[in-house]
């Protein structure tokens, strides 16, 4: 997962598995009757139909932009082809990849090395060829341009405190450095960066790296790390210090792509080879960022050729909106009601206690604690899941399991004693009493399980973006990236609206499931 | 007249405690036996052994001259009325409802549920204007009446009743002491009480059966209690209640 980069606005045009219908049909069908929608989500996502060249590209500018040139490269040639934006990172776009979900995407040299072969430095390109080629990928030439990790500074700072190197930094232990958690964690980032350069370590904190140019900007940090080719350093005139050491690994850019391609989208995808360099694609990076449209900054690419594009009609807010409320409904309702299905008779059988119901209770409160990515990451490989929504709704069931199994045991056990015998008394076999008495008595409590996991389900639910499954995760990611607040709330908001529309439905709908009894 | 019920050596033991020794008892027809002793005596232990909320350790019980077993004991309990004392209503369903739960579960016709109701209000005289409220919308006194009436719904051969009026203020439960008499008289129901109020015990009781510390220490009426105690322990039982001359 090399760089957590800069996201545009222009969001995905794929729609990926529903059918088309008007909003207001798809908003109800995925919101008052998950089984249709669940059905669909399902089989149609099974049967995609001809052979459509599934791009990938990970969560920043650059590889965005590298995406939707191959894909105009590719369409030119007459191939059609998708581009699934932003997903999770190296490791759910390496396993989409080598389980032939997607059919290339753009890649590093360094990330190919160090973080996918866990090869060392000194690996030959020729070598890394052989060792791709054993996951049936192949590797194209470089495209020209080197994006290494860089530490950049505000340029007035630098002058004053003459930093010129990494190795200036040793001098100047007062220095507050913000580094994306990426870099501080990677096998080629902080860690043997500092060892090798001998540099102060105390005043290091984790910071996105959208935010860190603001905090770099208003003083909160003084140094973080960037990349070469990133838009931001010359629009905020930054230093870039000088690698005095040679201490950063070569990310040259190229496509990682399945060997089993045809030949013609291969051979499009090798005249990319050497065509940009550093300046051109700090060019497209600005245009991208300036614009939020990478289709656009694709075109650009092209600008030389004879055959410039018609500009491609923007979806409006409105459309935008519904598009990605209705999908992030969808996604929460389906996953809601496999909850449901599923966490009801967990809790009924947990409630009987004994080994089984620890064991219940243990496993599900355990899932709540694998983060999100690594759950997705986990999930992409499996067969049936990969790239698409059903990973999302998988994790989502998993995550909503929880507040459903533990309420319906608590419901269950508290209910009293003598209830209880009386109802054994009265002769009702087991499943008279469970349905008839218990079950109702613990309705308050297992509702109110489901509302919890409901509004946990619509705040997760944004995760889905990061595997390019949509939903209002979408904007929030893209703006989270972009430090871009109006595009945040483009998502943030609708889920907040969502998430207290279910609450009140879930409300509403007490009156009519919990019974008059016991709401008195 | 052979006994409904009869317990053979049957026994049962909470962990290291013993709630009930090795027991013989019959309970005979149309009779109201009382079971009276101190806190802990085995008296609740008892009935629930009869209506299998716990299995015997030891013995059998039987039914009409039939061991009960895991396999009949769902049968049984349909033909045994139980009575709490809290009651132990469905507080999700109407005094109704929780009225003919079981006939509905057996789909008994309609007609006929709405008769026994009439006859179960009239009855246990509970006003039929507050069949539709829930538990929690009732009285104590009210709630124990549905509770009752609840148990004579299939008319059951057997009423048992576990301090039914144990939580109740004195005046209904003079009142309802006074109904359960009735009743009992007039549908010559086969019944066990269990109390630890004497007075109720002798009011109510054809038998009383006196026990202590899991055995049965004494049977007979109250009369043969005063003046034959079989044990130093029943006098001093006597003794402890007072108000007893009112009785």
């Amino acid at each position: 997962m090399r760089r957590i980069r800069k996201a545009g606005k222009q969001e995905s045009r794929r729609d990926l598995c529903v059918p088309t219908s008007r909003p207001i049909h798809r908003f109800l069908l995925s919101f008052f009757s998950c089984v249709p929608a669940f059905l669909i989500i399902f089989s149609s996502v099974s049967v995609s139909a001809a052979p459509i060249i599934i791009i990938g590209s990970k969560k920043f500018t650059e590889s965005y932009v590298l995406a939707e040139i191959a894909k105009r490269a590719v369409e030119d040639a007459g191939v059609p082809a998708e581009h699934r934006q932003g997903m999770g990172g190296t490791i759910i776009l390496w396993e989409a990849l080598r389980t032939n979900q997607i059919a290339f995407y753009p890649e590093y040299t360094g990330t190919i090395g160090e973080e996918i072969l866990k090869a060392s430095p000194s690996t030959s390109t020729a070598d890394m060829r052989a060792r791709l080629e054993k996951s049936g990928v192949g590797m194209t030439g470089e495209l020209g341009f080197n994006n290494t990790y860089a530490l950049v500074m505000q340029r007035t700072t630098a002058e004053r405190l003459q930093i010129h190197t990494i190795s200036d930094l040793r001098n100047h232990p007062e220095l507050k450095f913000g580094l994306t958690h990426e870099f501080i964690d990677r096998r080629d980032g902080w860690q043997p960066l500092a060892e090798r350069y001998q540099l102060p370590t105390q005043n290091i904190s984790g910071i996105d790296h959208g935010l860190g140019y603001g905090a770099l900007r208003n003083g909160s940090i003084d140094v973080k790390d960037a990349y070469s080719t990133d838009a931001k350093i010359g629009e905020n005139d930054l230093v870039v210090l000088q690698d005095d050491l040679q201490f950063f690994p070569q990310y040259k850019a190229v496509f990682l792509y399945r060997l089993t391609l045809p030949e013609n989208v291969i051979a499009v995808l090798r005249k990319l080879e050497g065509t940009l360099d550093e300046k051109r694609m700090i060019q497209l990076n600005a245009e991208a960022e300036r614009t939020k449209n990478y289709t656009r900054a694709a075109d650009l690419y092209f600008q030389n050729d004879a055959s410039p594009r018609q500009p491609r009609s923007g979806e409006s807010l409105t459309h935008k909106l519904i598009r990605w409320t209705s999908r992030h409904l969808e996604l929460a309702g389906i996953s809601l009601l496999l909850s449901i299905i599923v966490g009801i008779p967990l809790g009924i059988a947990a409630s009987r206690g004994g080994a089984i119901g620890q064991a219940i209770l243990a496993v599900t409160a355990a899932v709540q604690t694998i983060p999100s990515l690594a759950l997705l990451a986990l999930l992409v490989p499996v067969p049936f899941f990969g790239i698409s929504p059903r990973t999302a709704i998988a994790a989502l069931f998993l995550y909503g399991l929880l507040p459903i199994v533990r309420n319906t045991a608590t419901g269950l056990q508290d209910i009293a004693q003598p209830v209880r015998e009386s109802a054994i008394a009265l002769g009702l076999e087991p499943s008279a009493r469970l349905w008839k008495i218990y079950l109702p008595i613990a309705s308050r409590t297992i509702l109110g399980g489901i509302k919890t996991s409901a509004v946990i389900n619509i705040g997760t639910a944004t995760l889905a973006a990061l595997i390019g499954a949509g939903g209002l995760g979408e904007p929030i990611l893209s703006g989270l990236n972009l430090n871009d607040h109006a595009t945040i709330l483009q998502g943030a908001i609708p889920a907040a609206v969502l998430a207290l529309l279910v609450q009140w439905s879930f409300d509403l709908l007490d009156r009519f499931l919990i019974p008059k009894g016991l709401r008195l | 007249m052979t006994a409904l019920v009869q317990l053979r050596g049957v026994s049962k033991t909470f962990g290291a405690a013993a709630a009930l020794h090795s027991t013989d008892i019959a309970f005979e027809r149309a009779k109201t036996t009382v079971l009276i002793g101190p806190s802990g005596c085995g008296k609740s232990t008892l009935l629930r052994l009869i209506i299998g909320l716990l299995e015997p350790d030891d013995g059998i019980i039987q039914f009409e001259g039939a061991p009960t077993t895991f396999a009949n004991i769902a049968d049984l309990r349909r033909r045994i009325g139980y009575v709490i004392q809290d009651g132990g209503l469905f507080p999700h369903l109407t005094a109704r409802q929780n009225v003919l739960l079981m006939s509905m579960h057996l789909k008994r016709p309609a007609a006929e549920m709405d008769q026994r109701l009439t006859e179960l209000c009239a009855l246990t005289r509970f006003p039929q204007t507050a069949l539709d409220r829930y538990p929690i919308e009732l009285s104590g006194g009210q709630r124990q009446r549905i509770s009752l009436m609840r148990a004579l719904a299939l008319s059951p051969e057997l009423l048992l009743l576990d301090e039914p009026l144990g939580a109740l203020d004195p005046l209904v439960r003079a009142a309802l002491q006074k109904d359960l008499k009735e009743i009992f008289a007039r549908l010559k129901q086969t019944a066990i009480l269990v109390t630890h109020d004497l007075a109720e015990a002798a009011y109510l009781g054809d038998v009383i059966v006196l026990m202590n510390e899991g055995r049965v220490v004494q049977i007979g009426t109250l009369e043969d209690l005063r003046t034959k105690p079989a044990a130093k322990f029943v006098t001093e039982f006597i003794n402890a209640q007072r108000g007893l001359a009112l009785v």
